[in-house]
């Protein structure tokens, strides 16, 4: 009896001390949960069963390992893209120009890979996979420069970036590289076959999937263990601090961008190197958006990415279901994100509004 | 002149004036818009949303009722309803009022694009165009000179907001909670109402630019129906220094950059037409690179913006 009240004291410390770091989850969680509630309402507007569609979502996302295989082909794409997104903000900035990256990205890694047709797959893979990263990351670091050194609004300007990429891949794909053949959509020369990046034994998934999840694993240890990292969260916490501190902030901008750009960059150079074979309109598929969308859903959390990725890949991949089994337009989707996306911001709010999730005095 | 429908090169700066107010209209509502906004201290960058579904519902209410005009004031109030869901969410507390807005594009053109569905193939009745080229037998120029009474509409809106903001007690209120929100609360002014009603009819101009996208220029509804003109209204704006009527020459000026790419291809120029399409973009980025400084804030810029209060 006397030992059992120093126990209990410690696991109630314990839950004390768990539960504010329990919050960051718990309000995300609650919140998807409200926007399934919100979309399921939406959908019995519709005329759609709620629970059906839910099913359906389910069934076409994990349902299966064919469709699970789907999902993370998508979901790879989303965690580079979402890097884009995720490390900026921990500057202070909004960057929105991953669609931009992407399509360069894409871009460049097609022109140099049909310049070397005789060489080796893998020397063809790393020199494309170079220059996408390349591309996309100067993209981005054009606008953290801009940012910085002439005070232009880095949202609209990647913005505005994004347009300007898709315009310069347009003119490329119908004049300077369009392959005559390709009639009903302008593309590239595609990319010879034995120089794409494989498939993974005898699944739909290839290669090129791996980067998603490294390229997260390294912003993560990049943003939390080290000097670097440490650097861009003082200037993103208190700009005026950091520069008192001594950070030269202009060349942390400069590099921080450009490793924001160098993820859909790369995603772009994946796409074209093993899905499409070579560079159209395509590439423009949205993809970037999407990053922005798992940025912000895992709170710029390297690691959240790659989860929320996995989730929105199955939803993405589901679309079709809710096509062929509800009638429901391929909108649909679009609309359950803008509901989850508005929730989570939502959720932002309510942080620190409870007292149940708050630390106490033990 | 062989041929009375190709005016050959002249048909260049002509197809650019009346680009400059034919493409120029929406840019002019939503920019509009977003001057009203960003004068109470917001941004919204959620007019493109806004846009695509006021083009949407437009297009939709001009078929069901035949009459466009009820389908502009319905255009106008659907924006104002996705207004008000962007002044509520981007006013709370640690909410990023540019986030909202990338949230209010997604949910606003996935509402317009699921409701929209059905009225992607059927023909709605058009706005109806004033023809100022009855003295003139060219068929170019006479398309050029058929004016949509909302161009008139918006530069009336123009100059009356420019007088809302430097005469009128409400004009001040807006712009007393856009530059210092807390001497506003001070003098007694609610904050959050100001605010919440300069989103909201923000938000119903640039609904009505999205009626005129499907209801007169290009004239239909597509989930392609806009490109882009809801973004640019924030570059515009910063363009115009926060001035309605400067909103009005730029959304001139841009307009005409839009139809420099189809004109020029026109007599022949097509090297270049994607790149040429774009030069909107390319004009935004070069005015911003041109005018900002991260030395100074810029003049008339709202003190509130921008900083979360």
């Amino acid at each position: 009896m006397t030992d059992a009240i120093p126990s209990a004291r410690k696991r109630r410390s314990f839950i004390l001390f768990l539960l504010p770091k329990l919050e960051p989850v718990a309000l995300p969680f609650g919140a998807i949960v409200v926007s399934l509630i919100l979309f399921g309402i939406f959908c019995a507007f519709d005329g759609a069963n709620p629970f059906a569609v839910f099913h359906s979502i389910y069934r076409g996302a994990f349902g299966s390992w064919f469709a699970f295989q789907s999902t993370l082909v998508r979901a790879s794409p989303l965690m580079l893209c979402a890097l884009g997104t995720a490390i900026p903000i921990r500057l202070g900035l909004i960057v929105i120009g991953n669609e931009g990256a992407f399509v360069i990205g894409g871009l460049c890694a097609t022109i140099v890979g049909l310049k070397m047709p005789e060489a080796s797959p893998v020397t063809v893979h790393i020199a494309m996979a170079a220059t996408g990263l390349l591309a996309g990351g100067l993209w981005i670091m054009a606008v953290g420069a801009l940012k910085h050194y002439r005070g232009v609004n880095e949202t609209i300007c990647s913005l505005l970036l994004n347009y300007i990429a898709i315009a310069i891949l347009n003119q490329a794909v119908n004049t300077w590289i369009k392959d005559p053949s390709s009639l009903n959509k302008p593309s590239s020369f595609p990319i010879p076959d034995e120089q794409m990046l494989q498939p993974i034994g005898e699944t739909s998934l290839h290669w090129g999937m791996i980067f998603g999840p490294v390229a997260c694993l390294l912003a993560w240890f990049l943003l939390k263990g080290t000097t670097f990292g440490f650097k861009v969260r003082t200037i993103g916490a208190n700009l005026r601090a950091a520069q008192i501190a001594g950070i030269s902030v202009g060349p942390i901008t400069l590099i921080a961008c450009f490793l924001a750009g160098a993820g859909p960059g790369l995603a772009g150079m994946v796409e074209v190197a093993a899905i499409q074979g070579s560079a159209n309109e395509s590439l423009n598929a949205g993809y970037g958006y999407g990053g922005i969308l798992v940025a912000f859903l895992a709170r710029q959390n390297p690691i959240g990415c790659i989860l929320i990725s996995i989730l929105l890949g199955g939803l993405l991949a589901s679309g079709g279901m809710l096509q062929r089994n509800h009638q429901l337009p391929d909108a649909t989707i679009l609309v359950f994100q803008g509901i989850v996306f508005l929730t989570i911001l939502f959720s932002e709010s309510l942080y620190g509004r409870w007292k149940f999730f708050q630390e106490r005095q033990t | 002149m062989s041929d009375s429908t190709t005016i050959g090169w002249l048909g260049v700066p002509l197809a650019i004036l009346a680009g400059a107010v034919r493409g120029g209209t929406p840019f002019l509502f939503v920019s509009l818009g977003e001057c009203l906004t960003e004068k109470s201290g917001k941004i919204n960058l959620g007019l493109e949303g806004v846009l695509i579904m006021g083009a949407m519902s437009a297009y939709a209410i001009s078929y069901k009722t035949g009459s466009p005009w009820v389908g502009v004031l319905v255009a106008g109030c659907a924006g104002a309803v996705l207004g008000f869901i962007h002044a509520w969410l981007a006013q709370r507390r640690n909410v990023n009022d540019i986030a909202v807005g990338i949230a209010m594009i997604i949910f606003g053109s996935g509402i317009a694009f699921f409701l929209g569905k059905p009225f992607i193939q059927p023909l709605a009745p058009q706005l109806p165009g004033i023809d100022f080229g009855g003295w003139t037998t060219n068929p170019a120029l006479k398309a050029a000179l058929r004016i949509c009474p909302l161009f008139f509409l918006g530069v009336a809106a123009a100059f009356v907001m420019n007088w809302f903001f430097k005469s009128t007690r409400w004009g001040m209120f807006v712009r007393a909670v856009g530059d210092r929100p807390e001497a506003a609360r001070a003098m007694g002014i609610g904050v959050w109402k100001v605010r919440t009603l300069s989103i909201m009819c923000g938000s119903f101009l640039a609904g009505i630019g999205g009626a005129y996208l499907s209801l007169f220029y290009p004239g239909s509804w597509t989930e392609r129906v806009s490109g882009g003109q809801g973004f640019m209204a924030v570059a515009l704006v910063i363009f115009a220094r926060w001035n309605p009527v400067h909103c009005l020459w730029a959304s001139l000026f841009f307009g005409g950059a839009q139809a420099l790419g189809p004109a020029l291809q026109s007599v022949g120029v097509n090297g270049y037409y994607y790149l040429f399409n774009a030069s909107p973009y390319f004009f935004t980025l070069a005015v911003m690179i041109a005018t900002c400084s991260s030395k100074r804030s810029l003049a008339g810029l709202p003190g509130a913006l921008g900083s979360g209060t």
